[in-house]
C-alpha cells in the first residue's frame, strides 16, 4: 500500500494538518504516502479536485456546499469528510480610515456605519467564510453601510491595501498580519469574535470517492486527525511553525505563522498584541467532526443571500459535510463521538461535557456575536 | 466581421504574451487584449466585455474571474466556468497545458475551439520550453558546485584536476550518490572547515 495519494492544498497556516500528516510520519503511519500540490488558487484546486488530479484537497467549507446549491463554478458535487480548521479569519481596515475599537463587533458596527462612506472589502473567494461571516456581521452591526465585497487573492491584499484597491480585507493568516506589517493595516475582529466555531477549512473529495476508496479515505482521515491532535499540543508549535515556513510551504516568516498558532495577533503596527482565544482551533472541542449543522448554517445563510428557498437549501446543504463516513472512518481509533450529527450553532456560553459514544467528551464554546442561535433540528425531519 | 470574438489574454509575461497574440491572430480576426496581471483585471473585464478570457492555470488571480461570473446573475447565466463544460476533453487539454479559459458570453463550443487549440498549443510549447530551462540552469548549478569541490579538493591534497574528479567520482560511486550530491556535501564541510 505504497501508491501515493495525490492531495491539494493552498499555503495558509490551516493547510497545517496535510502538511504535518506528510511530514511527520502521521500518513506513513496509516500506511499513506501523500503527494503534496500546492495550488495558487481556489479555482485551481477545486478544477483539480473535479478533474481526478488531486483524490482530495484543503478546502473552503463554503465551497461544496454552494458548489450541491448549484452556485459558482466547477462541475462535480463535492462533500466534505471532516473539518481540518474552525475559525482563523481576521478583518481589518487599511490605515487611511480612523481605527475601530479591536474584538468588540457591535461597537465596530456602529462605527463602521459612522464613518459615513463607501467601503471596497477584500475576501479571498465569493464563496468563503470570510465572505460568510462578513456579511453576517454587516447585516447585523452595521445594516447601512455601504459595502462592496471584492475577491483579492489573499497574498495580495497587503499589495492592494497599498494601492488603494481595498479599503480592508477579511481573510486567513498569515494573510492578515502581513497586511499589518507591510501596508499598515490594523486589524478590527477576529473571524472568533464573529462565530466562535466557524468551519473555515474542510477535507473535500469529490462525491462518492470515499465511498469507492474506503480504505484510502479511511486512512487519510485517521492520519489527519492524528495531526491535529499533535498540532493541538504546545510543546510542538515551535516545530510546527518552522516547517510551515519552509519556502517549499507557506514561504513566510516563521514569526508571522507562531503568532497565528499561539493565537497572538498584533492589531496594529504599533501594537499591541492581543491575545484572542479561539483564535483558531485544529482539533479541540470536536474541532474535526463535519457537524451537518455547520453545512446547514452555511446552506441557509447561502440561501438568504442568493433567494433559494431555505428548507430544500438546508437539506441539501447538510449532506455535503458527511458525518457518518467520518464517524465509521474514526471508529477504529476508539475515540469518543457525540450521538447526534447536529447541534445547535451558537448555543454554549462555555466549553460543556456532554456524553458521548465512548465516554464524555468536551464541546467547546460556540456563540455568534449577536447572540443567535441557528438549531436546524425544527426544519430537518427526524431520521 | 461577425466571426470576430473579443479576447483578453492576462499574462504579466511580456513576450509570452505577444506569442500568445500571434497565435490567436492566426487562429481568426479575433480582437486581443493583452492584460498584466493584478489590479485592473476585474476593471477590465467589465469594459471589454470580452467573450473570452484566457488565464495561466497557476495565476492566484484567477479567483477574481470567478466573482465576475457570479455577478452575471444567476438568472442571465451564460458564463460558463473554465472552458464549455460540455466538452471534456477540450477542459482536459487545457488544464494539462496549463491555461484556463473563461467563456463569458455563453459561447458555442465550435467558435472557441480554434481560438483554444491554438492556445492550448502555445502553452504546451511554454510549458515545454520552461522545464527545459529549469533543467539547463540545475545542470549549470550542478556544474558550479562541482567545480568548486573540486577546487577544494585540489588544494587540500595537493593535486592535480583530473585526480580530484576522479577521486570524487569514485566516492560518489562507493556510496552510490550522485556526483553533485557528494560535490554538495564537500562544499559543505569545506565552508566549515574554513
Amino acid at each position: 500500500m505504497t501508491r501515493a495519494l495525490p492531495v491539494g492544498y493552498i499555503p495558509l497556516v490551516d493547510a497545517a494538518p496535510l502538511i504535518v500528516a506528510a511530514e511527520f510520519g502521521f500518513a506513513e503511519e496509516e500506511g499513506l504516502v501523500l503527494e503534496l500540490r500546492r495550488a495558487a488558487s481556489w479555482s485551481m484546486l477545486r478544477d483539480m479536485l473535479d478533474f481526478g488530479q488531486v483524490a482530495a484537497a484543503q478546502m473552503l467549507s463554503v465551497v461544496p456546499v454552494a458548489r450541491a446549491l448549484s452556485l459558482g463554478g466547477g462541475a462535480q458535487p463535492l462533500e466534505a469528510l471532516m473539518v481540518m480548521a474552525l475559525n482563523g479569519q481576521i478583518f481589518g481596515l487599511g490605515p487611511h480610515l480612523p481605527a475601530l475599537p479591536f474584538g468588540d463587533p457591535l461597537a465596530a458596527g456602529q462605527a463602521l456605519a459612522a464613518l459615513n462612506r463607501p467601503l471596497r472589502i477584500g475576501v479571498p473567494f465569493p464563496f468563503s467564510m470570510q465572505a460568510e461571516l462578513l456579511a453576517y456581521w454587516l447585516e447585523r452591526a452595521a445594516p447601512r453601510a455601504e459595502v462592496q465585497i471584492r475577491t483579492v487573492p489573499p497574498p495580495r491584499m497587503a499589495e492592494a491595501l497599498r494601492a488603494g484597491e481595498v479599503d480592508g480585507f477579511c481573510v486567513g493568516e498569515p494573510w492578515g498580519s502581513q497586511a499589518v506589517e507591510q501596508a499598515g493595516a490594523r486589524l478590527v475582529w477576529p473571524g472568533s469574535a464573529i462565530w466562535c466555531q466557524a468551519p473555515e477549512k474542510v477535507l473535500a473529495t469529490r462525491a462518492g470517492w470515499a465511498e469507492a476508496e474506503p480504505e484510502r479515505a479511511g486512512r487519510l482521515i485517521r492520519a489527519l486527525w492524528r495531526a491535529t491532535r499533535w498540532m493541538a499540543d504546545p510543546a510542538n508549535r515551535v516545530t510546527l511553525s518552522a516547517v510551515l515556513a519552509r519556502r517549499d510551504h507557506l514561504d513566510v516568516g516563521a514569526e508571522l505563522i507562531d503568532r497565528a498558532l499561539s493565537h497572538r495577533l498584533l492589531i496594529a503596527p504599533t501594537g499591541p498584541e492581543i491575545v484572542v482565544p479561539q483564535f483558531q482551533t485544529f482539533h479541540h472541542g470536536l474541532a474535526n467532526f463535519p457537524w451537518r449543522s455547520q453545512a446547514g448554517w452555511i446552506g441557509a445563510r447561502l440561501a438568504g443571500r442568493f433567494g433559494l428557498p431555505l428548507p430544500a437549501a438546508l437539506e441539501t446543504a447538510r449532506a455535503t459535510f458527511r458525518s457518518d463516513l467520518y464517524r465509521s472512518h474514526i471508529a477504529p481509533l476508539g475515540v469518543s463521538l457525540p450521538r447526534a450529527s447536529d447541534k445547535a450553532e451558537g448555543a454554549l456560553a462555555r466549553d460543556e461535557s456532554l456524553p458521548g459514544t465512548h465516554g464524555p467528551l468536551t464541546l467547546a464554546r460556540n456563540q455568534f456575536f449577536d447572540g443567535r442561535i441557528f438549531d436546524p433540528a425544527p426544519a430537518i425531519s427526524p431520521k | 466581421m461577425s466571426e470576430s470574438l473579443t479576447i483578453i489574454v492576462v499574462e504579466p509575461d511580456r513576450a509570452r504574451a505577444l506569442e500568445i497574440v500571434d497565435a490567436l491572430r492566426e487562429a481568426g480576426n479575433h480582437r486581443v487584449h493583452v492584460l498584466g496581471d493584478g489590479a485592473s483585471l476585474a476593471r477590465r473585464v467589465t469594459e471589454l466585455r470580452p467573450d473570452l478570457v484566457l488565464i495561466d492555470i497557476t495565476s492566484p488571480s484567477r479567483d477574481m474571474l470567478e466573482e465576475l461570473a457570479l455577478a452575471s446573475g444567476p438568472t442571465e447565466r451564460p458564463v460558463a466556468m473554465f472552458v464549455d463544460r460540455t466538452d471534456a476533453g477540450l477542459t482536459r487539454a487545457a488544464i494539462e497545458a496549463g491555461v484556463s479559459a473563461y467563456v463569458v458570453n455563453g459561447l458555442a463550443a465550435d467558435r472557441i475551439r480554434p481560438v483554444l487549440d491554438a492556445a492550448i498549443a502555445r502553452f504546451h510549447l511554454f510549458s515545454r520550453m520552461r522545464s527545459e530551462l529549469a533543467a539547463t540552469r540545475a545542470a549549470l548549478e550542478e556544474r558550479k558546485v562541482i567545480d568548486r569541490a573540486k577546487g577544494f579538493i585540489m588544494r587540500a591534497k595537493g593535486i592535480g584536476e583530473e585526480e580530484a574528479y576522479a577521486l570524487m567520482r569514485r566516492a560518489a560511486m562507493d556510496q552510490g550518490k550522485r556526483l553533485p550530491e557528494v560535490a554538495q556535501a564537500i562544499v559543505m564541510a569545506a565552508e566549515v572547515l574554513k
